[in-house]
């Protein structure tokens, strides 16, 4: 029962992909209050801007620790998800800091619309991909 | 403003509780406080208006304490609505939703209840754009193959004489149950009317007198109310309710076939080619295109033969398509004696060339429901009072009219009454029934086929379609059509029923324009709904004497008792009598509560670009001069407060005011981190420096009038203005001649010279967000900041507009601006009086609120959107126009009526709080044609050039072409569709509701504006510029600039009227407007063309020396002059007629525009010909190419 690297990848990928599922959580709560009017959009994407590079480095983190652990499944699982990052941070508004979003287009209710359910089919990616991480270390372990 | 209070401002919830039940105590208070609602009338709202009503009134309070007296009249069970208790019960608990973060709103309180569930917006999707053919099957599959049988019911109705007619087999039934049957659509084949819609005869009418009906009668009847609007239309079948078509013609219109709904559908036939137009004059159709002498020759047609192959000959002289339909059926016979008043020579002529459509829609047409029989606006016209004299005593049945249309104008002279002769009644069945196509047109659900309309212009203005409520509020005063306006005058009451009409689902608002009379009231308490925060309007129902339900979220809310005291009589008695009952469009003077600080000054801020490129314009001298000059004008108090700053590569800034003598300019050179060189003086009161800010005005443009340094920190300047507007808000106005090129938001030139005409257009997003960064800063510090770009270059418009798009302010552009140029800096002037003088509203917010089940999608115009219904508006002008996407997100099938109300809270010049309220009520459709022939086209047209524009920014230009050509392919199948005509290939006709006749005319027209066309070498800031007009523009402008208009001048004086009660005996020319055809120009005459900005005259070759030397005092087209910008005022009764037509063409825009005379053989004349938006241009389709094109694509 070594500790092999598959299985530390494993390990910080659930530690990671915790801090994931909050991180999709805080943006589903977050345009559920824009669209409630509990917030003022400004204030929101101030607040949601400097959560999106993090998170999508975050994600990041997790595959190239599964690629040096030739860990080709869980990759395989998350590359569909860093294309669409990567898509989505090219074709983002002209802005000058990070982040995606943009206060003046963020209430138009196709964005809005778009936004929420991006959070939620997130949310839902990370929960699963949080049992499978779990799921994969605990074959990793045993194997050993 | 000792009565400012913040605090209550901020809370929410406090709000509510004062409004609205009030416990013991503050009963008591409002009793000592006297609400007694002062009512003014103000045309500008800016008047001066005593403070907030203050206790001083309290010696009134006995008077209000026991009105409470109930009307007998509020106890009407029949005015209450179904009792909604669901509804009650669910808005109360949202809006018991803590106050969260509402701070930023003005406008006390969001609803949580209004705000659309979420997870529905997704399915809505109103816009036209995407080519649906899932929908298409759906409509296959859905769309009820509604053609509405009228026959039966004209048979009744006519009684007498239809059953003569073949096609009236059924009538018998169908007498029996009742004439108002023929709203029902039933599939051709049934017989019997039991359309979905209808509601039983028995029903309806029992439903008539409202106080009859127990309240129950609508709650066991769902369907019901939808089919009431059209229901209401039917007394006018019945000669006792006034005649609806045979109103006399009180308006201007004319000959004209199509205008209103209203007035045509009468006359026409169903199938409504707008053959009016285009019979009328016989001559305007020749390819000469004579003057418009329409009226006038109409008599001359009505007087053929009977017989419809003649008439169809004469009438066509110049049509080119008309070719295999030879109508000649056309009904001489149904003609007679039927014609009642309407039928005014001009109109008459119509009714012949209708044959042809006819002929071949005539199955297909029937659709019951909007009755036309609107405002009788167009029928006026000098032959018609002929033939009125005739029949003067025709009785009104509306059904009557309809069905002869076609028949008059010839049946007028020539036949006698009899319409029903062998002839016409075989040619009738032939046909399929005349009866449907008169049934057709009693309800509006006319057809014009568009291949045959070669004159589908209206001559003169239309009303969109007649917005017809259920009998409860018939009358009730909607808001009228130059403020809100609806792309379709009968909601589809589902979100399936929209998509198949595939039409855009959206409001057109103008919130703060320049009323004549504007009823404002100033109380303590405002009444609004304690859910949703409705302010009380026109369509809310009285339960009783003491309480009210709110018409958008349905809760039944306590109404104070102050309320019931009528301000005009000054005594107590309905509530109906307010004013907020009597207007839909109203302002109240804001108590404190509605203030989150002290009303803020007027301040205003101009930024003055001084670099090399902005000496060499000389525009400097140009606006301070005008400046100067308006300086007494500018809208503000006595705290009004002034600035300036000036910028090339540093920053200026004028130091005045207190221990200075004159003007001090500070330059401060560090322009990466800007600061403010002094605490005060910088902006300074108008009142108290009035003389050092003309001095300063004076000096300015010596000071920059030697040469300069090319470049220009025009972000510097902004940061600087920001600054020192921050703390009190307002307005700054910026002049820019060149592009920004150093400091924060330095900017690049972009533009490629040679791309100017290519496909796909870049560069339309902005190139950095700095300039959008600002405007939202501003917009949070209630700042707006206008644009006026006097450019000679490229600036990145695309960019800079970002400044004004987000902070409501306004783009100003001036292409190629050279102040040497008297007409451009006349056009400038022009520009900055109506600019600097026109009525402003700081620090505000518009909220627009929806019955439930709606929603608002995507806003369109200028502002910062601060949440799903509200919007940010630092400044608000009378010249800016909203446009809001809707989505239906539940079925509106249970309700009778849909609301919008539009909220714009705002601080007037003079410092006090106002809220101005506008509400609009829509009756529902639930059928496809229904909704199909409420469509306003100008409204739609006004909505789609928005969301063009968005789509060119965020996909791109061909795509937002293709789209708009989409829009006629996707309504003209719809409609197709629902009248189960054929496809498209196999008959050569392309019909259209005639509301929507115009639709593909305006759509090639925008296709053709600036802001959308390509081939066509135009400049990226010119694009630019028309796409920020589209976007906020108002209705009536856009609609001038995207469809110009054209007048004939050299045969004014026929269409002169004198005004009759008026002293003054200037007639006023009332030209009818002429297609933008080069086929319309004729080498023999003079003609106007107005697209808003610029007024062009252009003069043929061969136009009479008469009519020259009359008009222009030239006595030959050699002397006239080329590229004039100005018409002499003469003595002669030519040029009185010309003046007075451009005065009054002026009157109705913000600012005159400039005028520019080209002669037929001038270099400049493109700039007439490229306005000829029906004809080809290179790369471009002409109009009946681009009919061709949608028919082909129809499906």
């Amino acid at each position: 029962m070594a500790f092999s690297f598959p299985a530390f990848s494993y390990i910080i990928a659930l530690i990671v992909d915790a801090f994931l599922i909050f991180f999709s959580i805080f943006h589903v709560i977050a345009f559920d209050e824009l669209k409630t009017d509990y917030k003022n959009p400004i204030d929101q994407c101030n607040s949601l801007n400097p959560l999106v590079l993090p998170e999508y480095l975050l994600h990041l983190f997790i595959n190239i620790l599964f690629l040096l652990s030739g860990e080709w499944f869980s990759l395989l699982v998350n590359v569909p998800l860093i294309l669409y990052h990567i898509h989505r941070y090219r074709t983002r508004p002209v802005m000058s800091g990070p982040g995606l979003y943009d206060p003046t287009s963020i209430m138009n209710a196709d964005v809005l619309t778009v936004c929420q359910r991006e959070g939620w089919i997130k949310l839902a990616f990370y929960l699963l991909s949080f049992f499978l991480y779990l799921y994969g270390m605990i074959v990793v372990l045993i194997a050993a | 403003m000792s009565n400012v209070q913040p605090s209550s401002y901020n809370n929410t919830s406090g709000v509510p509780q004062t409004n609205v039940n009030p416990g013991l105590q503050y009963s008591s208070q409002f009793n000592a406080q006297s609400q007694q609602p002062i009512l003014k009338q103000d045309a500008n709202s800016n008047s001066p208006v005593p403070g907030f009503v203050s206790p001083t009134n309290q010696g009134q309070i006995t008077q209000f304490s026991q009105s409470a007296s109930s009307s007998p009249a509020f106890n009407h069970p029949g005015i209450i609505p179904q009792p909604l208790s669901g509804f009650n019960s669910s808005s109360i608990g949202l809006s018991i939703k803590p106050g969260l973060a509402t701070s930023n709103q003005n406008i006390s309180q969001n609803i949580p209840a209004s705000v659309p569930n979420s997870s529905s917006i997704n399915n809505s999707n109103s816009s036209p754009y995407h080519p649906k053919y899932q929908q298409q099957l759906q409509i296959n599959d859905n769309a009820p193959p509604l053609i509405p049988s009228s026959q039966f019911n004209q048979s009744i109705i006519n009684g007498p004489p239809l059953s003569s007619s073949p096609m009236s087999q059924p009538l018998p039934q169908q007498l029996t149950s009742s004439s108002y049957s023929p709203m029902t659509n039933r599939p051709v084949n049934s017989n019997i009317a039991s359309g979905p819609i209808n509601p039983t005869a028995s029903q309806y009418q029992s439903s008539f007198p409202p106080s009859s009906l127990p309240p129950g009668s609508f709650t066991s009847q769902p369907s019901m109310p939808y089919s009431r609007p059209p229901l209401t239309g039917h007394p006018r079948n019945s000669p006792l309710f006034g005649p609806p078509m045979n109103v006399p013609p009180t308006s201007s219109g004319q000959p004209m076939g199509l205008v209103g709904p209203p007035r045509p559908i009468g006359l026409n036939g169903p199938t409504g080619n707008m053959p009016g137009q285009s019979v009328g004059p016989p001559q305007s159709i020749g390819p000469v295109g004579g003057p418009p002498s329409g009226p006038t020759s109409l008599p001359h047609l009505s007087m053929k033969p009977p017989s419809g192959t003649h008439i169809l000959n004469q009438q066509y002289p110049g049509q080119q398509y008309n070719g295999p339909l030879g109508l000649g059926q056309t009904t001489p016979s149904s003609a007679g004696p039927m014609t009642s008043k309407t039928y005014s020579g001009p109109t008459s002529l119509q009714m012949g060339q209708q044959v042809q459509p006819q002929v071949q829609s005539l199955p297909q047409m029937g659709k019951s429901a909007n009755a036309s029989p609107g405002p009788p606006v167009g029928l006026t016209g000098p032959p018609r009072s002929n033939i009125q004299s005739r029949y003067p005593q025709m009785p009104p049945s509306g059904y009557t009219n309809h069905q002869q249309p076609q028949a008059q104008p010839q049946g007028v002279s020539k036949q006698p009454p009899s319409p029903y002769t062998p002839q016409g009644i075989t040619q009738q069945m032939g046909q399929l029934s005349v009866t449907k196509q008169g049934f057709d047109q009693l309800w509006g659900h006319q057809m014009v086929d568009l291949m045959q309309s070669r004159h589908i212009l209206p001559e003169y203005p239309e009303d969109p379609p007649e917005i017809r409520l259920g009998h409860q509020f018939a009358d009730a005063p909607n808001c009228s059509p130059e403020i809100f306006r609806c792309t379709i005058n009968r909601i589809p009451e589902t979100n399936s029923l929209l998509q198949k009409c595939r039409l855009p689902l959206g409001i057109l608002i103008h919130p703060f324009k320049d009323l004549d009379s504007l009823p404002v009231i100033q109380c303590t308490t405002i009444v609004r709904c304690r859910a949703c925060r409705t302010y009380i309007n026109p369509f809310v129902y009285f339960v009783d004497s003491k309480r009210w339900k709110c018409n958008l979220c349905y809760r039944v809310n306590d109404l104070p008792e102050e309320f019931q005291y009528d301000p005009v009589s000054k005594s107590y008695g309905e509530p109906t009598r307010r004013p907020e009952i009597k207007s839909a469009t109203i302002e109240f003077i804001a108590p404190g509560e509605y203030m989150l600080r002290p009303p803020q000054p007027a301040v205003y801020l101009f930024l003055f670009d001084v670099s090399q490129i902005a000496r060499d314009s000389g525009y400097l001298q140009v606006v301070c001069d005008t400046l100067k000059e308006k300086l007494e004008e500018l809208p503000g108090d006595a705290r009004t407060q002034v600035g300036f700053i000036c910028y090339d590569a540093h920053v200026h800034y004028y130091l005045m005011g207190e221990g200075l003598t004159r003007p001090k300019e500070m330059t401060v050179l560090d322009i990466d981190d800007v600061f403010l060189p002094s605490p005060e003086s910088l902006l300074v009161n108008l009142g108290e420096c009035r003389e050092m800010i003309k001095e300063l005005l004076t000096v300015l443009p010596k000071r920059y009038s030697t040469p300069g340094v090319p470049v220009s920190a025009l972000g510097a300047a902004l940061l600087a203005a920001y600054k020192l507007m921050a703390p009190t808000g307002g307005r700054i106005t910026v002049f820019q001649t060149c592009l920004p090129n150093i400091g924060p938001g330095a900017l690049q030139s972009r533009e490629d010279p040679n791309a100017r005409s290519s496909k796909e257009v870049a560069h339309l997003n902005p190139a950095s967000d700095f300039y959008k960064r600002l405007a939202l800063d501003c917009s949070g510090a209630q700042v707006a900041v206008d644009l006026f770009l006097l450019s000679s270059q490229y600036c990145d418009l695309a960019t800079l507009s970002g400044m004004s798009k987000f902070s409501a302010g306004t783009v100003y552009h001036i292409p190629l601006f050279r102040a040497a140029r008297n007409w451009q800096a006349e056009q400038l002037t022009r520009m900055l009086t109506r600019y600097l003088t026109r009525k402003i509203g700081f620090e505000a917010v518009m909220r627009v609120r929806c019955t439930r089940g709606i929603s608002i999608h995507t806003f369109h115009g200028n502002f910062f959107v601060r949440s799903t219904d509200l919007l940010s508006l630092p400044n608000v002008s009378p010249d800016a126009g909203f446009g809001m996407q809707l989505t239906i997100e539940e079925s509106l099938s249970d309700l009778q009526q849909v609301c919008f109300q539009a909220a714009l809270l705002y601080t007037s010049s003079k410092g006090e709080r106002r809220i101005r309220v506008h509400t609009l009520a829509l009756p529902i459709a639930s059928n496809l044609t229904e909704v199909l022939h409420a469509a306003d086209q100008q409204c739609i047209i006004g909505l789609l050039s928005k969301m063009a524009v968005d789509r060119c920014a965020s996909a791109s230009m061909s795509e937002a072409r293709e789209a708009l050509m989409n829009v006629a392919v996707d309504a003209l199948s719809a409609h197709r569709l629902s009248q189960n005509l054929p496809a498209g290939n196999v008959s050569s006709a392309l019909y259209a509701p005639a509301s929507l006749r115009l639709l593909p005319l305006y759509l090639l027209a925008l296709l053709k504006r600036k802001a959308f066309r390509t081939g066509t070498s135009t400049r990226l800031d010119e694009r630019v510029a028309d796409m920020c007009a589209l976007k906020s523009l108002p209705l009536s402008q856009l609609m001038r600039l995207v469809y110009p208009e054209l007048y004939a001048l050299h045969d004014l004086s026929e269409h002169a009227s004198r005004p009759e009660e008026d002293d003054d005996d200037e007639p006023t020319p009332e030209p009818p407007r002429l297609h933008l055809s080069a086929e319309r120009i004729s080498s023999n005459g003079a003609y106007l063309l107005d697209d808003g900005e610029t007024m062009i005259i252009y003069v043929c070759c061969n136009v009479s020396a008469a009519f020259l030397s009359e008009t222009f005092g030239v006595a030959a087209f050699s002397q006239l002059a080329d590229e004039a910008r100005s018409v002499p005022r003469l003595q002669t009764a030519g040029s009185r007629l010309l003046h007075a037509l451009l005065d009054r063409l002026n009157e109705e825009r913000p600012y005159p525009a400039g005028l520019l005379v080209l002669r037929d053989n001038s270099p400049s004349r493109q700039q007439f010909i490229e306005r000829l938006v029906d004809d080809r241009v290179e790369s471009a389709f002409s109009y009946y190419e681009f009919l061709q094109h949608v028919k082909n694509q129809v499906k």
